[in-house]
């Protein structure tokens, strides 16, 4: 039904037109549900933009051949391409909440746009859009349709944007990475709402997505993409358990499996790094073992409350304290890794907080080795507890002063806690740092702008274990990077963990990442500890239910599909 | 080769922008001008002796009447249109960047303090700016000029004129900078890189001024440009006002004001040169204003 | 919501009790308020004296309190100049130059939104080129230099229209204005031209500036995705996102207009508080410089309350509370 064929998308810039995509193919029946799965730059929402004309400027379509049903999309004069999108083609966005007006109700939005493709009076459109939410899965229909978007959680505004999408009866939709936004539970309900909408409407959709596990549990066929060309294409079985092209077999071999543990992942050989410890006799190496002047050491969480005071929207009543963690016992082993799972807002990165010291629990004891972790504005700034613990973020984009070199950041942690007072010293050393997580040397006068986000959470690897810590804290340190790359930080973590014997507090929303990395696992929700225990034991034997719905709803490949 | 352009792109911009660069060429030849006044102006506007009333009410020399000499004609008192010119920017872009100064540091100093620290310290300093955004500009500077009469001793008045118009064009106007820092603080607070330092235990002053000052100087040097019109602007309004400077040490602004006396007659020349060479003036540098926050604003190209 | 208005009426107070405060150190330290009101002939006994009856020997914060409920009662003081009551000094002028702000703030949006709304939708076009190149050189034109040049052309050279005063103005009910005949329009066009352009330009920028951003949101893609009507999605989805942050700062910028009107008023020989301000600060004539500075105050968080109000009208994320 949507034909693609040979499809060239190009943006002018100053030095001529630069290709975006180049010889696309693909085709989408009725009711099937096509991945387009590829890592970032792979040009795979620009191939939706340009299905529906929503290209963004300057962009244009530079050939090729784009057909729904008989109709040749490229042939359309403006009106009418805009007439055919919301009424044959329409497209659903990745974040909920962005993508509706804040200013008009449900029913308002829902209305204009049945309105806007068929020649309904308003209490008739005024049904279906109730119709709709109904067979969407929104309870009392009627009278939430009255709500403003802002009233809705994030699912739930998922399911408007999906209503909206499908209220015209579009014979293609193209959702762009519909679920990313989406905490575990959710995704799976908006996933099985897609397939339902594609088996009972028979409605095409173009599932643009980086998740090979959603990919793996809802699309019939699929597209693999890579710097903007079609690397495979076929059924989703056949190509994510018997890849033909080598870069989907090395993209599959760099996705955590959820149900067993590997040691090491495999990584393309055309990494540009070596593994480290291969180096001999690194000098920033010998340095940090030097300095080791403690033994390893652990962290203990005794009974830590923390809690927020309310945005305060009544003078008549106190706020209620917004609850971030309560009771939190955790002891994390002497060089050990323990994993914190959770969804968003369960309290994971407010825990990190607290450790660090940038924010204070409101009650409870945190103990760092045997002694007392002073609390937030407690904690000095010379206090021993700055340097033995350190931290790598989420995102290599903003946890590197941008307008720092990457040698100025690394000296940082160097003259800070007085390890080394001579420049020179200094910078020989960092130097030696970045060999050692993989970087050339040279790195160290160019800015992290230079840099891609993998080289980038490498330097601040770098920068966290230049300060000689003992006590690691990971936020997350690989969602904001593609699956191949997140391999590869993570066999660095893993190795710099066992030659530097440092204790590791990791954590993720990724149940797939968590269960390579860690010894001992927590699962966060709410703020409250659901269970705890060892890595192993828990994916085999979970016991909470909490953590059994989590795994149960995690998209994974079939085992069967393995390679 | 991209990380290259992305590193210069201002500088491509700038050079495929005629009007960034005819704008930059006058402001520059103004500035030049202004500087070397005392050195390339034919008379000194200042000093008595360098003029005589016999040059007086000469049209520019495209007119009849003129004398080559006086390239844009005299005034009344026989000064050449050009020197006064000169002298005035000079008077003008001085009284203007120094308030500038003042303003940038004071502001800047504040909403980044107000930024990081947040709370209390935060709360005081923003309530202090809106009760100044209540007073605007101009009312601030009036305020402030004619609080100066009222506590100043007469004698002293004249000499302190421009450091009182410079303060209170310096008042009005650091609450621009306050805000735009402070905005841009709370922006970088929440960055991975700030949370970094200070959780390592690095000094406040530091993390304010090596960390975060360098990822803000972007828009505030956009609202530099912007508010060096807007003194240039406000002094040359206060002096029309006859408020700013005296008719002795004239500004723009003066010696506009002293051309209104011949708006109805003939001698257009003395109100309109200057007017246009203070338009020519304020244009360029917000044409440049412009500019840089096209560079650090992309998304409005 | 109520609470959000409250919150803003109290910040509203600070800033009427701060600008108070300022008026009254005005009147209380620039310059001895017993020697400006007392002649040279007044003996030291009897300066003395009323010193005390004025209460001047009070303690500070009691002076103060009594300032401030003076003005909550409308008395405001008397002229050094003039020794008129400052309250009734104030009152006359006050409708010349509301009538005056007012028609100019019309002018500025009148022009300036849809002006913004176009050059935001075809902002590569050459109108727009023209346009942003003209508001340029419009906010460069210092105020004074704009009546000037209206005053040459339509006073001096065609002779069209006035070049000073209020014309024929019409009493109403104690407020005189100039709205309701030809004479009062034709005097009120140039100075409301003059004090309209620089607001103008600043609105166009803004709009502009404002609604660019809207259409790039995720919100404007989709609707466009869903094929809404082009006219509803500029204006009934763009627009109204566009207006909530223009809104606040349109309400700010009033402030900025009576203010400027200082100078329009100087120009044009209008005459409103701000000819008297000028004057006052000619002869450092401190209470009506400081009742003026409350005046302009309770004007600019007048607006500013009112426009909050509106903005709770505009916005439902401040009006319905959170269901979940």
């Amino acid at each position: 039904m949507l034909t693609i064929k040979d499809l060239a998308v190009k943006f002018p810039s100053r030095f001529g037109d630069v290709s975006a995509i180049e010889d696309v193919d693909m085709t989408i029946a009725p009711g099937e549900i096509h991945g387009l799965v590829g890592e970032s730059g792979a040009g795979k929402s620009t191939v939706g933009a340009a299905v529906i004309g929503l290209l963004s400027t300057p962009g244009y379509i530079a050939g090729g051949e784009l057909t729904l049903g008989d109709t040749d999309l490229r042939s359309l004069s403006e009106q009418e391409a805009h007439a055919i999108r919301g009424d044959r083609i329409s497209m659903i966005f990745q974040d909920p909440q962005t993508s509706l007006n804040p200013l008009m109700t449900i029913e308002d939005q829902l209305v204009e746009t049945i309105q806007a493709h068929s020649d309904v009076s308003q209490g008739a459109a005024v049904k279906r859009a109730v119709d709709l939410l109904e067979e969407i899965g929104i309870d009392n229909a009627a009278t939430r349709i009255k709500a403003y978007p802002h009233q809705f959680s994030g699912g739930m505004r998922q399911r408007v944007v999906i209503a909206l999408a499908i209220c015209t009866d579009p014979e293609l939709i193209i959702a762009d990475e519909p679920t990313t936004a989406l905490d575990v539970a959710v995704q799976s309900q908006v996933l099985d709402l897609i397939r339902r909408l594609a088996k009972d409407r028979q409605i095409a959709f173009m599932l643009i997505t980086h998740d090979i596990g959603v990919i793996a549990q809802i699309a019939d066929r699929v597209t693999v993409m890579r710097k903007g060309r079609v690397m495979e294409t076929g059924d989703t079985e056949q190509v994510l358990s018997r890849p033909t092209h080598p870069y989907t077999r090395a993209l599959m071999d760099a996705v955590p499996p959820l149900d067993h543990r590997i040691t090491r992942f495999r990584t393309p050989t055309d990494a540009e790094t070596a593994p480290p410890g291969s180096i001999p006799d690194n000098a920033a190496e010998r340095w940090l073992l030097e300095g080791q002047q403690h033994e390893l050491l652990g962290l203990t969480l005794d009974g830590i409350h923390l809690s927020f005071p309310g945005t305060r929207t009544s003078i008549w009543r106190k706020p209620d304290p917004f609850v971030a963690l309560q009771d939190i016992n955790l002891t994390i082993r002497p060089g050990s890794i323990m994993g914190l799972v959770g969804e968003s807002g369960s309290g994971k990165s407010t825990l990190a907080k607290a450790i660090t010291g940038l924010i204070a629990p409101t009650s409870g004891t945190m103990f760092l080795g045997d002694n007392v972790l002073p609390a937030g504005r407690a904690r000095k700034r010379n206090d021993p507890s700055r340097q033995l613990i350190q931290m790598v973020f989420q995102d290599p984009y903003s946890s590197l002063n941008s307008r720092h070199r990457i040698g100025d950041i690394l000296s940082e942690p160097l003259w800070l806690y007085g390890f080394v007072n001579d420049a020179a010293e200094r910078r020989s050393l960092a130097a030696a740092m970045l060999e050692l997580v993989g970087m050339a040397p040279d790195a160290i006068d160019k800015y992290p702008h230079q840099f891609s986000g993998g080289q980038r959470q490498r330097v601040a690897v770098a920068r966290a274990l230049l300060a000689r810590p003992r006590f690691l804290i990971c936020d997350e340190p690989t969602s904001a990077l593609d699956v191949s790359i997140q391999a590869e930080i993570l066999n660095l973590l893993k190795d710099l963990q066992s030659v530097f014997g440092l204790t590791i507090l990791f954590i993720s929303h990724n149940l797939a990442v968590v269960r390579q990395m860690s010894d001992d696992i927590a699962v966060l929700r709410n703020g409250k500890i659901e269970e705890i225990g060892s890595t192993e034991g828990m994916f085999e034997r979970p016991q909470a239910d909490y953590t059994k719905k989590l795994l149960a709803l995690t998209p994974v490949m079939p085992r069967t599909w393995q390679v | 080769m991209i990380a290259f352009l992305k590193r210069y792109e201002g500088l491509w911009l700038f050079v495929h922008s005629p009007a960034a660069i005819m704008a930059a060429v006058v402001a520059v030849v103004i500035l030049v001008g202004a500087v070397l006044a005392p050195w390339i102006a034919l008379v000194n506007p200042y000093d008595l002796s360098s003029f005589s009333l016999f040059d007086g009410l000469l049209p520019p020399v495209w007119e009849d009447g003129s004398n080559p000499k006086f390239l844009l004609g005299t005034d009344d008192q026989g000064r050449d249109m050009i020197s006064s010119i000169l002298y005035g920017a000079r008077l003008s872009l001085v009284i203007g960047i120094a308030a500038l100064t003042i303003a940038a540091v004071l502001g800047v100093g504040l909403g980044l303090a107000a930024g990081y620290y947040g709370g209390r310290f935060d709360a005081i300093v923003m309530r202090i700016a809106d009760v100044q955004l209540a007073l605007p500009a101009i009312l601030t500077a009036l305020l402030i000029d004619g609080i100066a009469r009222g506590i100043l001793p007469a004698a002293i008045q004249q000499d302190l004129r421009v450091a009182v118009l410079t303060l209170a064009i310096a008042l009005s106007l650091w609450v621009n900078f306050a805000r735009t820092a402070r905005a841009s603080t709370f922006v970088q607070m929440n960055k991975e890189y700030v949370q970094a330092a200070i959780m390592m235990g690095q000094r406040p002053s530091r993390v304010m001024f090596v960390h975060i000052l360098p990822n803000i100087l972007g828009p505030l040097l956009v609202i530099m440009t912007v508010d060096l019109a807007s003194a240039i602007l406000l002094e040359a309004t206060l002096s029309f006002l006859g408020i700013g400077l005296p008719a002795d040490s004239p500004s723009l602004g003066t010696l506009i004001r002293i051309g209104m006396q011949f708006l109805l007659s003939g001698e257009w020349w003395i109100l309109w040169i200057p007017t246009l060479f203070l338009v020519a003036l304020v244009v360029s540098i917000n044409i440049l204003g412009d500019f840089l926050r096209d560079v650090f604003n992309p998304r409005l190209r | 919501m109520v609470y959000f208005i409250l919150k803003r009426l109290v910040q509203s107070v600070f800033v009427m009790l701060a600008v108070a405060f300022l008026a009254f150190s005005l009147f209380r330290f620039v310059g001895d308020p017993i020697t400006q009101m007392t002649g040279v002939e007044t003996s030291v006994a009897d300066q003395e004296r009323l010193r005390e009856e004025l209460g001047l020997n009070d303690a500070f914060l009691l002076q103060f309190g009594r300032f401030t409920a003076d003005i909550l009662q409308g008395d405001f003081g008397y002229s050094y100049r003039t020794r008129q009551p400052v309250a009734q000094m104030i009152a006359d002028r006050i409708p010349a130059t509301l009538e005056l702000g007012l028609v100019a703030l019309l002018i500025s949006l009148i022009v300036g939104i849809p002006a913004g709304v176009y050059t935001a939708l075809k902002p590569r076009g050459f109108a727009t080129q023209a346009i942003l190149m003209t508001t340029l050189v419009g906010v460069s034109i210092p105020t004074f230099v704009i009546g000037i040049m209206l005053i040459f052309i339509f006073g001096v050279q065609l002779g069209w229209l006035p070049t000073f005063g209020r014309g024929g103005t019409v009493q109403i009910g104690g407020w005189e204005s100039s709205l309701f005949t030809i004479e009062g329009w034709r005097a009120l066009l140039l100075p409301a031209l003059t004090l309209g352009v620089y607001q103008l330009t600043l609105t166009m920028r803004l709009v502009r500036a404002e609604m660019m951003e809207v259409m790039r949101t995720d919100y404007i893609r989709f609707a466009m995705a869903r094929g809404v009507p082009m006219k509803k999605l500029h204006y009934k989805h763009a627009l109204a996102n566009t207006m909530v942050p223009v809104i606040t700062i349109i309400g700010l910028q009033f402030g900025g207009v009576i203010a400027f009107s200082i100078v329009t008023e100087s120009v044009f020989q209008w005459p409103g508080m701000g000819l008297l301000f000028l004057e006052s600060i000619r002869f450092v004539d401190i209470p009506v410089m400081g009742v003026y500075l409350v005046v302009i105050a309770f004007f600019f968080v007048l607006v500013n309350l009112l426009v909050d109000l509106l903005y709770v009208a505009i916005d439902p994320r401040l009006r319905v509370r959170d269901v979940q």
